[in-house]
């Protein structure tokens, strides 16, 4: 008998990390992941085109630059610099974005030269009249959500997916929950379901066309469909470049304006 | 060897715009004036159409360390002779160094915080004939030299130039009842407009608070209007007094609330005093559970000389709200009114603005004056309620 259970014993010893990572970890020891597999790249501009389409298919387009900046033991801190439409050329959006505090946002208003500070409880609402929210836009820290795992399943394109449910940890968000897809491999966002405060899938975000950037993925576009309205919002990107060189000097309200 | 001559300072001149763009953008509107009610004075008329033209021209180079900008304005109504001019708004070169800007010449700068009055806002003179709102402004003749701090900045101006305020003329609405005489203004100081004024300002982020300091000595913007003569007929001098400011911006950003300050003190040779405006904002965001943002608004104005103020903001209290409709359009309306706590006066304003297509702009604002007492600063307006309507075509 004594022989027979030694084995069992060693098993269960050698076993019990495993069985003690809950979908809870094991969903934040992924997220934490992702996040370190894309960190290091210190800053990084891009071109952005905006594509809104009603349901009756008529479109509207917005033109807007973006600058990151990484920022250690604290959220990025973004550049929005508006192209198009005509009517808010020339306006700025500088964020500072913490994690589970509130960001702290400043707005450039070209016509009266005003630097404007906004209230930053805003994170449901829609960026520009898009399908996007201020919080799917924003710098997306591991903190700023709880998570829990789900499963591994295909995802297409051969690539296979995590898949984990995460909870916003942070005030006033629009969601109840998001159901995010994950590359296995190199941890590229490939989906996100996004859900109402009342359970309901609300809107569903595609990434597509990933290239590589040195060490980093970027997506060439991404596709937000709203499942109530029928809207949709396609973003294009373009002129990816990392490591130009940016500073905190950049990222100062009083540069804004002079920006264009 | 003749046609290569005349071509070559254009071809050079492609090549430069070619490695360096040269941006163009601007607008064009259309603008829509009627005053329902009869007019005080005879001359005055009832509506007028008018055209605006503002290209805007800008020219990067150096990584947009060096900077190029022209913005002309011109102005054509056909109710007010006064009201057709034109303005260079900016033809500035900008040079930015490491933790250094400088500017010079033509510019505009915005001080300030609050919405129903901009008290503190000094460098550029008001351009009365665009809009009562007081945020139309004058180009102003400057160097600029801004050291860039840790969120925060301070600035030197120097001002060797200048603007007179605009004044509407007799047929125009929204004027004084005496029509004034920009062309017989006078100065306190015996270099009139090319007294060199100066200005600093210090403004610092720290955590929640946004605040700035500034010192202005120079030229009053605002005008006392003295009675004299033309010919024959009585009209308001405009008299330039020499001024020394002494300002405070304050704004507090919560999640939801805004809290405001604008402090001034000013001292010139006739008088000493304070004013202030101060209040909050309060959105509330996504009202049942539509985009829709409600903030609700008020401040209180503040002058120290009471009822002696020249100032129509001596005792006030503005209450507005603001609804923000996070459309494609960006549909946009801003409604409150001013309650004069000392006199019985009230003036209530809407402004609304809606994109229409990609590229144009439709807006609309309205103003009504209410129990207006003889005696109060406004009561030349009693009868100048308008609404005015905008269609602007964005390049």
């Amino acid at each position: 008998m004594k022989r027979r259970l030694v084995p069992i014993l060693i098993l269960l010893v050698f076993s019990t990390p495993l069985m003690a990572e809950t979908p809870e970890k094991k969903g934040l020891r992924i997220a934490k992941a992702a996040d370190r597999r894309d960190s290091g790249w210190k800053d990084q501009t891009a071109d952005m085109i905006m594509i809104l389409r009603n349901r009756r298919g008529s479109k509207s387009v917005r033109k807007i630059r973006t600058k990151t900046l990484e920022v250690r033991n604290d959220g990025d801190k973004g550049l929005s610099l508006f192209d198009e439409p005509a009517d808010v050329k020339g306006t700025a959006m500088l964020t500072f974005s913490h994690g589970l505090q509130p960001d702290d946002q400043w707005l450039y208003l070209p016509a009266l030269k005003r630097v404007k500070r906004i209230a930053s409880r805003n994170k449901s609402g829609p960026f520009m009249g898009s399908e996007f929210a201020f919080e799917d836009l924003g710098s997306q820290e591991v903190g700023k959500y709880r998570y829990k795992y789900l499963r591994e399943e295909a995802c297409g394109g051969g690539w296979r997916c995590h898949v984990i449910e995460r909870t916003p940890a942070y005030k006033y968000s629009g969601y109840s929950r998001q159901i995010s897809w994950l590359d296995t491999r190199e941890y590229r966002p490939v989906k996100v379901e996004y859900y109402d405060r009342k359970g309901a899938h609300l809107k569903t975000l595609k990434w597509k066309g990933y290239k590589s950037y040195g060490n980093y993925w970027r997506a060439d576009e991404m596709f937000m469909q709203n499942h109530l309205t029928g809207k949709a919002t396609t973003l294009k990107w373009s002129n990816y470049r990392f490591g130009t060189g940016l500073g905190s000097g950049d990222f100062n309200k009083n540069a804004l304006a002079r920006l264009r | 060897m003749r046609l290569i001559k005349r071509l070559l300072p254009a071809f050079s001149m492609a090549v430069a715009s070619a490695a360096y763009p040269v941006e163009w953008s601007g607008n064009l509107a259309v603008e829509v004036r009627t005053f329902p009610s009869t007019a005080q004075w005879p001359e005055q008329k009832d509506n007028g159409l008018s055209l605006s033209f503002q290209p805007e021209l800008r020219h990067r180079w150096n990584d947009g360390d060096q900077a190029f900008t022209f913005i002309p304005f011109v102005r054509v109504d056909s109710m007010d002779e006064e009201r057709t001019h034109a303005d260079i708004r900016e033809l500035k070169y900008l040079h930015v160094a490491d933790g250094w800007e400088v500017r010079a010449g033509i510019d505009k700068v915005f001080w300030g915080v609050t919405e129903s009055q901009h008290l503190v806002d000094i460098v550029n003179q008001t351009d009365l004939i665009e809009n009562i709102d007081g945020e139309d402004k004058l180009g102003q003749p400057m160097v600029r030299v801004t050291r860039v701090l840790e969120d925060g900045a301070i600035d030197l101006f120097l001002l060797p130039w200048f603007r007179e305020r605009t004044f509407p003329g007799a047929e125009g609405r929204l004027r004084t009842p005496l029509v004034v005489d920009t062309d017989q203004a006078r100065y306190e100081s015996d270099a009139e407009q090319k007294h060199l004024d100066y200005a600093l300002r210090w403004n610092q982020t720290i955590g929640a608070v946004d605040a700035a300091l500034s010192w202005f000595d120079g030229t009053a913007r605002d005008p006392e209007l003295l009675p004299g003569t033309k010919g024959s007929e009585s009209i308001l001098i405009p008299y330039y007094p020499q001024l020394r400011q002494a300002g405070l911006e304050f704004q507090y950003t919560g999640e939801a609330w805004l809290w405001k300050l604008e402090a001034v003190h000013r001292d010139t040779e006739q008088e000493d005093y304070r004013a202030a405006v101060g209040g909050f904002e309060y959105t509330f965001v996504g009202i049942h559970d539509t985009p829709l943002d409600l903030g609700v608004l008020s401040e209180y104005h503040y002058d120290s000389r009471r009822l002696a103020a020249n100032s129509p903001l001596q005792d006030d209290l503005f209450i507005g709200t603001r609804l923000t409709f996070n459309d494609t359009q960006s549909s946009e309306v801003l409604a409150g009114g001013i309650f004069d706590l000392d006199h019985a006066g009230k003036s209530f304003r809407v402004e609304a603005s809606r994109r229409i297509g990609q590229s144009y702009k439709l807006s609309l604002e309205g103003q009504l004056f209410s129990d207006i007492a003889s005696h109060d600063p406004l009561a030349a307006f009693a009868a100048d309620d308008f609404i005015r309507i905008e269609l602007t075509r964005y390049f």
